[in-house]
């Protein structure tokens, strides 16, 4: 059997410093083992039956040619499912096989094992069943009255907030309408696992997946097991950004290899991949914002539709993000939110990447620019006007009470220098149309736009948080054992740099992420760093702590005149010098912690509360060149400048910043799953188009603000999510100023400007 | 599943005659995406990688042959690309430097696509197809080689071997619409090449209809609109006049990468643009 996750050897790097990344050369030279390079002795392939419908009754299976297939180990339906029927992040409401409706174009009905994948597929091609199609519920504006699609309703969750004097009116007001369509995290890995039956009568899984305490619970729930019998490693992942939260495959695998006694293997095809995981929220949005004659914000009402799809997943969750954060980094006395998040027989919508805050920063944004324009103000000194502060409320009545530079993150960027127009260019590659020679400079429109998003770190809603890692001593070589899932954001520099910083040691080891360990939570919500980098730094000064004591009693001293520096206990007045070292080889050390985070609140039934630890602001300031006739942009400049609390790798930052702000360009310009009467129109990477190299200039930061928060190992913040927030913004606020148009939904496509009614007439 | 790999033209015509649903394999950039994808299961591939004669062109007075095998990227520069500045455009929006290096032109008609990028330029070029098997070989226009969407008038047992199309005297343009900066499948694309000689210009269309179009009505209204003896520069009149019937020569569908409207629309900006850089 091949081991899924090697133990990596870190070199002494400390915090600050540009550690490079364990797996970034096997990475680059295709050595490094994804989840999809997985195999096992007699190792069988798996493959999954689904709904070519969006909404169906399943009338009858017929498993019968498939089982009778040559080389097929094992067919299963919803009635092999060994325990609980359905599964759910965070509510258990979607089958782990359908067996009565379908409720989603791609939902699971039969898993088939055989000794070849084409083999596994033919099987699956081979079961019949007979469907009684339904129109499907396609529009999330008709869904609360429309029949129910699933026993609990059509609605997942309404939430409000009304906060401060809701009946103020201000001077200057202005309204409008936003639409986001349907993103996807668009890793490259797809889902793909091996499932191996174990002796004790569990089972042990090996998986790409973003958190791997929630997957073992609904695993062993599915499969009528106690905890202790399902062990899950994490195996190489190839991206995440959200789509790996949920349960895919995980209970199909181990319920496949539990009937047939062997190990069994499953890798979804890129096609089934976009039918494998949930996707960001297509959303519907509608502002007013009030403001006084001098610009001060008085009041904002919004109203927000986001489409959950099929099953909840984490919907109830992204919709609260969406309100919470639907004011944008502005002070806002008085808030009247409606939010909604429903049911329909659209995919599946869940966790990506900005978790609800990237949808409302597309409208507050614009809404932002076009209150400035009414109120005749520049729109910088507008959102420094209204930025928020420490001690400011939120509109959920939330105090900030940690770091909060949304100003200076402003000023820095609006200070940035722009870049030069040019008096031509030839090269068809820096044009919009690119390669295709569609434009000419002479065709091309300039346009700057400014966005400014943030959102919050970690989980919220009173969510007991935590984070649990061992660091172990012997020898001087340290061990970090944690079950934090590495998805590409950089735990396995930071868990070494933490430990480094803290004991001095040469040497630290990082151990499997597996369920052998309390549970690390989920590689989201920006939290690793901060939780399981928590929980790092709270087990090496652990260790440090005991180190001390024990020379304190060997020495005879008091523990306060020891410190442990540069490897060495040494006492103040340096008549002790005992290094770590010797230290553990005489008797090593070993200490777990379990970080939790400030407690939070929930919200109540006005949406107030101290539902958030912490916050994240970010900006950016897009150039872009449009040539309105045919509808092309091309991104020319892209800055940012982001506070981070502190910076504990610049490297990785950097990949973080870079990465995220890719992903918010690409939902500007070109990104979105469309989903025509339920069904996904665009299941590939030919046709889901994401941004290439040409598509995307080098970003420019302008600054990264350092102000340590409070509670923060090192005062460090998460950086994964708030580069996405506002780059989407910034985008298409530039094509506005380039075109005059008010382009109101993203992606914006080459017909939303060269077709726009404003044209026509010419 | 044999794969067989003849060295000869000959050889691959007899492989191809023996056996007649064999997929023939050349860059394998269309075919190997089909495998991978599970739309096409090969049951015998003749591969034509090694077959030299497949990988030859030469450069007559009137017209440019060029085999089958020649790639994207040997076509999108050098002395093919002087005598066929047009193909060598479209070849350089093909994909990424990795596909040109593989994708054949012969690939692309096999293929057949709509949206395969050489096609309107090679429509505009009069081009033939070459057609060998072991029964002999034929040549074809173009319009009839391709019959509909992915659809050609190749039989089973033969091979394409080499197209031709005219060598013009005369300025060239060729310009593609996608919504990415490369690597992106056509939306529209508009070949227009000029003949100073027979003082002719002519327009090929691509993926704004189920086969690569001509725009007789606007070539016509241009060779006459065009001042052949003297200043060649086009007025923005001419430039609408032509932009007009070649839009109306598309007939685009909606999909998912684009609607009807926006595809003759944006042909015929295209068109007037790839008129007016020819004629500044
Ligand atoms: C990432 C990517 C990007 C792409 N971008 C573009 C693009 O921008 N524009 C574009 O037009 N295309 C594009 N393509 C499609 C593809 O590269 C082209 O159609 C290419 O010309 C195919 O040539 P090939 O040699 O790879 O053909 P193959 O894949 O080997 O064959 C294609 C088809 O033609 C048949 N065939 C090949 N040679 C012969 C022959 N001599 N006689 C008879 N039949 C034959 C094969 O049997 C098969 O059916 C792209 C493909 C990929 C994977």
């Amino acid at each position: 059997m091949s081991s899924p996750t090697i133990t990596r050897t870190g070199s002494s790097h400390r915090i600050g410093e540009s550690a490079p990344r364990p797996d970034g050369i096997p990475k680059a030279r295709g050595e490094f083992a994804f989840s999809s390079d997985l195999w096992a002795e007699r190792m069988l392939w798996g493959a999954t039956l689904r709904s070519p419908h969006p909404s169906a009754r399943i009338l009858s299976i017929d498993i019968s040619a498939a089982l009778a297939m040559p080389g097929v180990a094992t067919v299963l339906t919803a009635e092999d499912v060994p325990g609980l029927s359905s599964f759910g992040l965070e509510h258990a409401d979607q089958p782990v096989l359908a067996s009565d409706v379908v409720r989603y174009q791609g939902e699971a009905i039969a898993l088939v094992a055989a000794d070849h994948p084409d083999t596994a597929r033919k099987a699956v091609a081979a079961i019949r069943v007979e469907y009684e199609t339904m129109a499907p519920l396609s529009d999330p504006r008709i869904a609360l009255d429309a029949t129910p699609i699933h026993p609990e309703g059509n609605l997942v969750r309404h939430l409000v907030i009304r906060h401060g004097d809701l009946d103020v009116e201000g001077e200057v007001q202005v309204e409008g309408s936003y639409e986001i369509g349907m993103q996807d995290q668009a890793f490259l890995g797809p889902e793909s696992g091996m499932a191996i039956p174990t002796e004790d009568g569990g089972v042990e899984l090996m998986i790409s997946t973003q958190w791997l305490h929630v997957d073992r619970d609904q695993v062993a729930a599915c499969l009528d097991l106690p905890v202790d019998k399902v062990h899950l490693t994490l195996a190489g992942v190839g991206g995440a950004f959200g789509a790996r939260e949920d349960v895919s495959m995980q209970v199909h695998l181990c319920m496949l290899a539990l009937r047939t006694g062997r190990p069994v293997k499953m890798v979804y095809s890129r096609e089934e991949s976009f039918f494998g995981h949930v996707h960001r929220h297509p959303a519907q949005l509608w502002y007013r914002h009030h403001a006084d004659r001098n610009g001060r914000i008085v009041k904002v009402e919004c109203r927000l539709l986001f489409d959950g799809g099929a099953y909840r997943s984490s919907s109830a969750a992204v919709i609260a993000n969406a309100a919470c954060f639907s004011m944008g980094p502005y002070l806002v006395p008085n808030a009247h939110v409606d939010a909604t998040v429903v049911r329909t027989n659209n995919p599946t919508c869940g966790a990506m990447r900005g978790f609800g805050a990237v949808q409302t920063c597309f409208a507050h944004e614009a809404q932002m620019d076009k209150l400035a324009d009414a109120l005749g103000m520049d729109r910088i000194e507008l959102r420094l006007l209204n930025a928020l502060e420490p001690g400011h409320e939120l509109i959920t009545g939330q105090v900030i009470t940690g770091t909060a530079p949304v100003a200076e993150v402003i000023r820095t960027l609006a200070a940035h220098p722009l870049p030069p127009a040019p008096d031509s260019i030839t090269d068809s590659r820096l044009l919009p149309g690119g390669t295709g020679r569609t434009t000419d400079y002479s065709d091309v429109k300039r346009g700057i736009g400014f966005a400014v998003g943030f959102k919050n770190l970690c989980f919220s809603e009173g969510f007991d948080d935590f984070s649990t890692a061992r660091v172990r001593v012997d020898g001087g070589i340290a061990t970090v054992k944690c079950a934090c899932a590495e998805v590409g954001q950089g735990f396995v520099t930071l868990a070494q740099q933490i430990t480094t910083e803290i004991l001095g040691v040469e040497r630290v080891d990082l151990a499997p992420a597996d369920t052998s360990i309390g549970s690390a939570g989920s590689t989201s919500a920006s939290r690793q760093t901060w939780m399981s980098g928590g929980a790092v730094h709270a087990a090496a000064t652990a260790v440090r702590d005991t180190l001390i004591a024990r020379v304190a009693r060997d020495e005879g001293v008091d523990i306060t005149v020891l410190e442990l520096v540069d490897g060495v206990v040494r006492s103040l007045d340096g008549t002790i010098n005992i290094s770590i070292v010797e230290l553990t080889t005489a008797e090593p050390v070993e200490e777990e912690i379990e970080f939790h985070h400030a407690p939070t609140d929930e919200l109540d039934e006005n949406g107030q509360g101290n539902a958030h630890v912490s916050f994240a602001f970010s900006a950016h300031r897009a150039v872009t060149d449009v040539d309105p006739e045919l509808g092309l942009v091309r991104l020319v400049d892209i800055a940012t400048s982001q506070e981070v609390g502190r910076v504990l790798n610049p490297l990785q930052l950097t990949g973080q910043l870079e990465g995220g702000t890719a992903q918010g360009i690409g939902l500007a310009l070109m990104e979105e799953i469309i989903v025509d009467e339920s069904r996904v129109r665009n299941p590939s990477f030919t046709d889901y188009l994401i941004p290439t190299m040409l598509d995307l200039p080098d970003l420019q930061i302008a600054a990264i603000i350092e102000e340590p928060e409070p509670g923060a190992p090192f005062g460090a913040k998460g950086v994964g999510e708030a580069p996405t927030i506002s780059s989407t913004p910034a985008v298409v606020a530039a094509l506005r100023n380039a075109t005059g148009l008010a382009l109101t939904r993203v992606p914006v496509r080459p017909e939303h400007i060269a077709l726009s009614a404003d044209h026509l007439d010419d | 599943m044999t794969v067989l790999s003849p060295r000869t033209l000959a050889e691959a015509c007899s492989a191809a005659a023996s056996n007649p649903n064999a997929d023939l394999l050349a860059g394998g950039t269309d075919l190997m995406v089909e495998v991978n994808s599970g739309h096409r299961r090969p049951t015998d591939v003749i591969s034509l990688g090694a077959i030299a004669e497949l990988r030859e062109w030469s450069i007559g007075e009137d017209r440019i042959t060029i085999g089958a095998g020649v790639t994207f990227a040997k076509i999108a520069s050098g002395e093919l690309a002087t005598a066929a500045p047009a193909l060598a455009m479209a070849a350089r929006t093909v994909g990424s430097p990795q596909i040109r290096n593989a994708a054949t032109l012969g690939g692309n008609l096999g293929t057949g696509s709509p949206a395969g990028d050489s096609l309107p330029v090679l429509a505009a070029l009069n081009a033939s197809v070459v057609l060998t098997s072991v029964h002999g070989q034929r040549e074809i226009p173009l319009s009839e080689f391709c019959v509909g969407p992915k659809r050609t008038d190749r039989q089973p047992g033969e091979l394409i071997t080499a197209v031709r199309i005219d060598r013009l005297n005369g300025p060239q343009e060729f310009c593609k619409l996608g919504t990415r900066q490369a690597m992106v499948i056509s939306v529209v694309s508009v070949a227009v090449v000029a003949d100073t000689s027979s003082t002719s210009v002519r327009v090929g269309l691509g993926a704004v209809g189920p086969v690569p179009l001509r725009a007789p009505e606007a070539e016509a209204f241009a060779a006459e609109a065009i001042n052949w003896s003297g200043q060649t520069s086009v007025d923005t009149e001419t430039c609408r006049r032509f932009a007009e019937l070649v839009r109306d020569a598309a007939r685009p569908i909606d999909d998912h990468r684009s609607t009807a409207e926006y595809r003759r629309h944006a042909t015929g900006v295209l068109a007037a643009r790839a008129l007016r850089r020819i004629f500044p």
